[in-house]
């Protein structure tokens, strides 16, 4: 399949970290060892297999609609790395408004 | 170290809970003591990365004032214990072994922790691990590496290097660890003590930083099988926080390891987890042991799981998909580090910058590799058929269990390597998890227990025993069998034979809180 | 281009996406209470703002309205279905996976059946799913306060994993020049329908209900589908209508000139009746769904399904049916009650005492013309049904006339109290003093003798200038009907 550093700077890009040319040069060709050796789960036919996602069958696992009490404010924004107004504050956001 | 201080180290967690049950010895001694050792052997095993020893007095000065009111106390009420880090706890960071962490202070505490706070341990610390839990040498912790107490140049395993170590160290009786793939054994195995993944759903993930959710399990740690059992009892059960969480009474596990009894028990030898790859001092002990436990009555079969083989490639699609999408959130908006905001940089630029920093190199490889195996083009040939492989597994199992108690392999296919020897070459580095992955992908109880120094190079190996879904209290009736037949042929237990540790006086501890995060 | 002109080239075809806050004590995943308007981050704990280690545990009364919705929409229910990651980055999505459902919805296949003019559109209903919603941000510096150009963001995680249930359509074919109406229909009978389930508060303006649409066109009905738009932000009945009918219209008028219409997503802007479109994406989206490993499987058993059925309120159809009858209305007025989206308040103004007829010319009438004039829903103009037949009341009582009851309306409205207290403050109430009554009777006939003569001799007809005089002498407060009871009399 060989991954150019150019794809793996799209999946970074697509899970959120900036690397460097060095990173990307170094990962291209890790990331392929590793992708080659694990496309060998496609090796065992499993066409009729249903997938597990789940290790024990466990179904309708609910709580029941019942408030409980919330974590005090201040202990919410005291690991903020920035707070304002009683709020989160974080960098501008690239929105989706026009 | 002084003879009755070393008595104290060396004690068993039930033999510590007797003594401050009878008032033979105090809690707050017995805390003292292990601060104290933590002191002197840190510098060179690197087991901690947050020892907070006024809280831990506190906590021990509560049980014995408990005990003077005459208050009943629970069967380890007062033994020190060392937490992985990455269990929250409030009023100490949880780092996860990771710089995007660093100094976070979680605002509650993991079900676990709550259950230990409950029954009266006493939390000495939190201990180092592969940042966020994705290594088998303890050397991608960001704040560096866990030594090896019987060797100082070798891992301790990973991901739990840090909560076997302690144990190996004499700096705690007990431990919580967790396992994705092997994080509790791997590193029980390496460093000759033991360590135990209950079936899945058995403990609570609530308040464990996610690595893989479908995977992850906490476990006890210990030196002895009966300690395990008693911590695996403190810590197990129903938690309607946890959703995945089995709402059925916990397995016996502490009348298992005290009867120790495997006569008639019928015990399966996998084939397939020995051979290539598998160092013969591990393969002398693993067949010694088989040996030992047909003595004991079990009766010994081979038996095969053909799609073991493909256990190792379901596990490194399986988990790095999880953990792309679990580790999503370490994001610099809410918590943890926040680097490049300086007005100018929009907010995605700052996540990227922040996760560039904060992560490290194996963190970043895996969640690039869940990207890409989830992404909708790649989705079914490899997360899709890593699920089929699953339930191949799980079937492997369930036809081996219809014919056996329990399964047995080798813990890990070697016994610990050098630091630095595996760290460029993933591909080795996950081949230690050989033996231990297919009990996360089905869910399974599995535990590894010591079984000797691998006589090519005297380290530990240890023995994995595998049993079926919710029948936990069987590993410990191997395990049992296993310790009481060993020790009696060492003539005492195996960490009798750890070579000593340099040790730098100690100094008082006090309100002292080490902050290994920060060294 | 007109939007006639654009239908007489282009057949539309509609998607309707509705999001639903249900209206649950607390969270999706968590006990957080679901309160709207509360102090920042207040309302918030380690699930629902994503901190490491916490956990999710679905809401039971969540599923069970889940499941209400989905049968009230004629939907089959999953026997086994799962919560899925939707995976993206957002800073108002705490842990940058949104839970929701992919290809297991809990309801789907449905229908729904609404009614514009008097003809009926069936609606396919693709989907009902659940999902967790987002915390809100606030945008702060840059000129408007808006997203765009702003200097920094603030987030407050309260609404941050309220229970949503988001319901989507399948294509709307058929609906030609009335798609905008009919959108609208669909909206204003989901919001009934799940007023009457009583699974939300089905607020609009407070984002409790939200609608996105998609609009393409084609050139006739049998062509195949063409590219679509998605216009978000559409918050109030009015906008759907309005937003879908401005897309018809804006694409008739690219397609029209050879242009062609980008597949993206829009925004509505109120203000100009407009939409925009929202910022263009380097690449596709790639949400890498995949099932959420914290989550066990959700399997209602038929039995539990049975049981949530028989907790359905009446199908609006037979409701419609048994109306009429109860009612007494004509096809056409029962028709206009419909299109106006009257029927709950009637029904509630009638509960409350008012005859069939009068709660209908209230609400069709005066209170349809407040809501209009303001923008509002006819629920929102800050009358309630039983001020309404209180209102009426006072007027069977002659306490007040048809034409005071507009000023009781006027005083209601800006808070001034009940309307008896209305009456008693503003002085309406008719005078039903004969003396005073009389006096000014007498006094229009000798001020219109011509006038009098004519009535005198016959032309009854003639009478109303003369009660207008005395209405316009007395104020309006008096009831015209005695007016002329009176001038009959002397003129007789």
């Amino acid at each position: 399949m060989a991954l150019t550093p150019n794809d793996v700077a799209d999946l970074a890009r697509l899970a959120r970290i900036e690397l460097t040319d060095d990173e990307l040069e170094l990962l291209a060709p890790q990331l392929d060892v590793i992708l080659e050796s694990v496309a060998h789960v496609a090796d065992v036919a499993a066409d009729d297999i249903p997938p597990t996602s789940h290790a024990l069958p466990l179904t309708n696992v609910f709580r029941p609609d019942v408030v409980r009490p919330s974590l005090p404010r201040e202990d919410v924004l005291a690991g903020a790395p920035a707070a304002e107004q009683d709020r989160f504050r974080v960098p501008r956001i690239l929105g989706e408004e026009g | 170290m002084s003879t009755s201080s070393t008595d104290t180290l060396h004690a068993t967690a039930v033999e510590l809970a007797d003594r401050i049950a009878t008032g033979q010895q105090s809690a707050v001694e017995i805390a003292r003591a292990h601060l104290e050792r933590i002191e002197a052997v840190e510098p060179s095993v690197h087991a901690f990365l947050h020892v907070d020893g006024a809280r831990a007095l506190e906590a021990a000065a509560a049980v014995d004032a408990k005990r003077g009111r005459g208050e009943a106390l629970g069967p380890l009420a007062g033994v020190p214990l060392a937490l992985k880090d990455v269990l929250t706890m409030t009023g100490a960071p949880t780092t996860c072994g990771s710089r995007i962490l660093q100094g976070w202070h979680p605002p509650y505490n993991a079900t676990v922790t709550q259950r230990l706070l409950d029954a009266d341990l006493v939390i000495l610390g939190k201990t180092n691990l592969d940042e966020f839990a994705m290594g088998s040498s303890t050397e991608n912790s960001a704040y560096g590496p866990t030594h090896n107490p019987w060797d100082l140049d070798r891992i301790p395993g990973g991901s739990g290097g840090g909560s076997a170590a302690a144990l190996a160290a004499f700096e705690a009786p007990l431990s919580i660890g967790t396992d994705t793939g092997g994080s509790i054994r791997q590193p029980a195995s390496v460093t000759g003590t033991v360590g135990v993944k209950p079936t899945y759903g058995g403990t609570s993930r609530y308040g464990l930083v996610a690595l893989a959710s479908s995977l992850d399990q906490p476990g006890p740690c210990a030196r002895t099988v009966l300690d395990a059992a008693l911590l695996h009892q403190v810590i197990a059960g129903h938690d309607p926080r946890d959703s995945t969480s089995i709402d059925a009474p916990v397995p016996d596990v502490v009348s298992a390891a005290r009867s120790g009894d495997v006569a008639g028990m019928r015990i399966g030898v996998v084939k397939e987890l020995s051979g290539e790859g598998y160092a013969p001092g591990v393969e002398q002990r693993f067949h010694e042991s088989v040996q030992l436990l047909s003595s004991l009555g079990a009766e010994i079969v081979e038996v095969s799981c053909p799609h073991f083989v493909y256990a190792l490639p379901a596990y490194y699609l399986i988990l790095p998909s999880e953990a792309s999408s679990n580790l999503a959130k370490f994001d610099a908006m809410r918590f943890g580090l926040r680097v490049g905001d300086d007005g100018r940089l929009d907010a995605e630029q700052v996540m990227g910058a922040t996760r560039q920093a904060g992560f490290g190199p194996e963190v970043k490889r895996r969640i690039i590799i869940g990207t890409y195996a989830l992404s909708s083009g790649y989705y079914d040939a490899y997360y899709g058929q890593a699920q089929k492989v699953r339930t191949l597994i799980s079937r492997d199992f369930e036809a081996a269990f219809a014919q056996t108690d329990v399964l047995i392999s080798p813990s890990t296919p070697t016994t610990a390597f050098r630091l630095g020897e595996k760290v460029d070459d993933p591909l080795a580095m996950y081949m230690n998890d050989l033996c231990t992955i297919p009990s996360n992908l089905a869910g399974n109880a599995s535990a590894s227990f010591p079984v000797g120094l691998a006589p090519q190079d005297g380290l530990p190996v240890g023995l994995q025993v595998m049993a079926p879904p919710l029948a936990d209290d069987r590993l410990y009736r191997v395990g049992a069998a296993l310790e009481r037949a060993l020790t009696a042929q060492w003539g005492g237990p195996l960490l009798a034979q750890i070579p000593p540790l340099p040790v730098t006086s100690a100094e008082p501890v006090e309100g002292r809180v080490v902050a290994g995060a920060l060294r | 281009m007109a939007y006639d002109e654009a239908m007489a080239t282009y057949d539309p075809v509609l998607g309707l996406e509705v999001h639903v806050e249900l209206n649950t004590a607390s969270k999706m995943f968590c006990g957080c209470s679901t309160e709207f308007g509360a102090e920042p981050n207040t309302q918030t704990c380690e699930v629902c703002l994503g901190l490491p280690g916490s956990l999710p545990v679905v809401n039971a009364t969540a599923i069970e309205s889940a499941i209400r919705i989905g049968l009230a929409l004629n939907c089959s229910i999953a026997e086994w279905c799962r919560f899925a990651r939707k995976n993206y980055f957002y800073p108002d999505q705490p842990k940058n996976y949104q839970i929701s459902q992919y290809d297991e919805p809990i309801a789907h296949d449905g229908f729904a059946e609404v009614e514009v003019d008097g003809k009926t559109y069936r609606i396919e209903i693709e989907r009902a799913h659940m999902e967790e919603d987002t915390g809100k941000s606030l945008h702060v510096g840059g000129a408007t306060g808006r997203i765009h150009g702003a200097d920094y963001s603030l987030l407050d995680y309260n609404r941050s994993g309220v229970p949503l249930i988001e319901i989507v359509t399948k294509p709307i074919e058929g609906a030609g020049a009335k798609a905008p109406e009919v959108a609208r229909a669909y909206v204003a009978m989901l919001r009934d329908l799940l007023r009457a389930l009583g699974v939300s508060d089905v607020r609009m303006e407070q984002g409790s209900l939200r609608c996105d649409a998609n609009v393409s066109l084609r050139p006739s009905p049998d062509a195949p589908l063409g590219t679509r738009t998605e216009t978000k932000n559409v918050n109030s009945l009015r906008s759907v209508e309005r937003a879908v009918r401005y897309e018809i219209t804006r694409q008739a008028a690219l397609l029209s000139d050879g242009g062609r219409v980008k597949q993206e997503t829009r925004h509505w802007q109120e203000g100009s009746g407009t939409t925009s479109p929202g910022r263009s994406k380097e690449q596709a989206e790639e949400y890498r769904y995949f099932p959420d490993p914290d989550l066990v499987p959700v399997a209602p058993s038929r039995a539990w399904v049975e049981e949530l059925r028989g907790t359905l309120p009446e199908p609006p159809a037979l409701r419609l049916k048994r109306m009429s009858a109860e009612w007494g209305y004509s096809d056409l007025e029962l028709r206009d009650v419909v299109n106006a989206g009257a029927l709950n308040v009637i029904e509630a103004t009638v509960a409350a005492g008012a005859s069939p007829q009068s709660a209908r010319k209230w609400w069709l009438t005066e209170l349809a013309r407040r809501a209009n004039e303001l923008g509002l829903e006819l629920e929102e103009t800050g009358v309630t049904p039983a001020q309404v037949a209180e209102i009426q009341a006072l007027v069977e009582a002659g306490t007040i006339n048809d034409k005071l009851a507009r000023q009781v309306f006027d005083g209601v409205i800006a808070g001034e109290g009940t309307p008896a207290e209305v009456v008693e403050s503003r002085g309406l109430a008719v005078v039903s003093d004969e003396g005073a009554l009389g006096a000014a009777v007498d006094a229009a006939i000798e001020a219109n003798p011509g006038v009098a003569d004519k009535v005198r001799s016959g032309k009854v007809q003639a009478a109303g200038a003369l009660i207008g005089a005395v209405m316009k002498q007395m104020q309006g407060k008096a009831e015209p009907n005695r007016v002329r009871e009176l001038i009959l009399e002397r003129l007789g």
